[in-house]
């Protein structure tokens, strides 16, 4: 896979993988705005989320789709130091991401607000926690690449594998976005 | 050699302008929602109605969506044709007729069942079983 026609089939073949995890997505996303006022009684998404919080996580996802995006550019211009230092650092955003993530869904179980509660949580929890899911993915993902970015350095292969990881990082932000608006600020109201 | 000609090909896809034009308009989008919303809850009466504010939300985050899917993801800057451009415009499609048509079909059937517990009391009664 070396000529640049194979390279653009790969990757168109990776963007069709995308748009059907798009979905997925508006599936969960269809099952949460049907559920979103069966809250069985119990707390709705005014008293549970804290807004500030998510704005933080916000910021951070798009921070790394950023520097995800320089990684690429100095992928193209074939410094390898370059792209292990944006791509630690998007690994870095991603795991503080991650760990606010988890730390929302350990308060709210805490508090009893799990996904057992009533159909807005359960459909909260499966939204959100299948964007957390794909980000864990991209997280081992991104080890692997810089592992083998490391080792082989920016070979075709490597470049067209970091070009398919940082359109779905990217991705994961652009669906990050409507889980923000659409789950937390619509939910804020 | 092979990189070369690679680098070549993927020469146009983006530039350090579109990465930080994106970023920074990604985050002017992000802040204007949340102020919004922000300055709603955190005002006593309110500062517009529902009505207005969920499609504001919904407007900024589409045209983040635009901003994200043509600066970070560089859709609409491949050589024809377009078979990216053509399969992201048929899963919008398919998004829109999934999220649209489940929330019409929804609300429909709510109106038609009487889902409020008031309806559904004010029913019951009609009967005149309880």
């Amino acid at each position: 896979m070396s000529d640049p026609e194979a390279e653009s089939k790969a990757l168109t073949g990776f963007w069709i993988y995308l748009m059907t995890d798009c979905v997925l997505f508006a599936s969960l996303f269809a099952t949460f705005a049907v559920l979103r006022n069966n809250t069985y009684g119990g707390p709705g998404g005014d008293e549970l989320f804290s807004l500030p919080f998510v704005l933080t996580e916000t910021l951070i996802l798009l921070t790394s789709s950023f520097t995800c995006g320089l990684g690429m550019l100095s992928a193209r211009m074939g410094s390898k130091k370059q792209v292990l230092f944006w791509f630690a650092l998007t690994f870095l955003l991603g795991v503080a991401f991650l760990g606010l993530e988890l730390s929302e869904f350990h308060r709210l179980a805490a508090e009893g607000n799990n996904w057992r509660r009533s159909g807005f949580l359960s459909a909260f929890f499966t939204l959100v926690s299948t964007h957390g899911l794909h980000i864990t993915a991209g997280l081992l993902w991104m080890a692997v690449m810089m592992y083998k970015t490391a080792r082989r350095g920016l070979t075709t292969g490597n470049v067209r594998k970091l070009t398919m990881l940082s359109l779905f990082w990217h991705f994961l932000d652009v669906v990050w976005i409507f889980i923000f608006s659409i789950v937390y600020l619509i939910g804020a109201l | 050699m092979t990189r070369v000609i690679y680098a070549k090909h993927e020469a146009g896809q983006g530039s350090l302008r579109t990465y930080v034009s994106g970023f920074i308009l990604s985050i002017i989008l992000t802040l204007t929602a949340f102020a919004f919303v922000y300055l709603h809850v955190h005002s006593e009466h309110g500062t517009f109605s529902h009505h207005l504010l969920i499609p504001l939300i919904v407007v900024l985050a589409v045209a983040q969506l635009f901003v994200q899917l043509r600066f970070f993801l560089h859709v609409g800057r491949e050589s024809k044709p377009r078979w990216n451009l053509m399969a992201l415009i048929f899963a919008v499609i398919v998004v829109l007729i999934v999220v649209i048509g489940s929330l019409w079909i929804m609300s429909n059937l709510n109106y038609r069942m009487m889902s409020s517990p008031q309806l559904i009391n004010k029913y019951l009664k009609s009967q005149g079983d309880l």
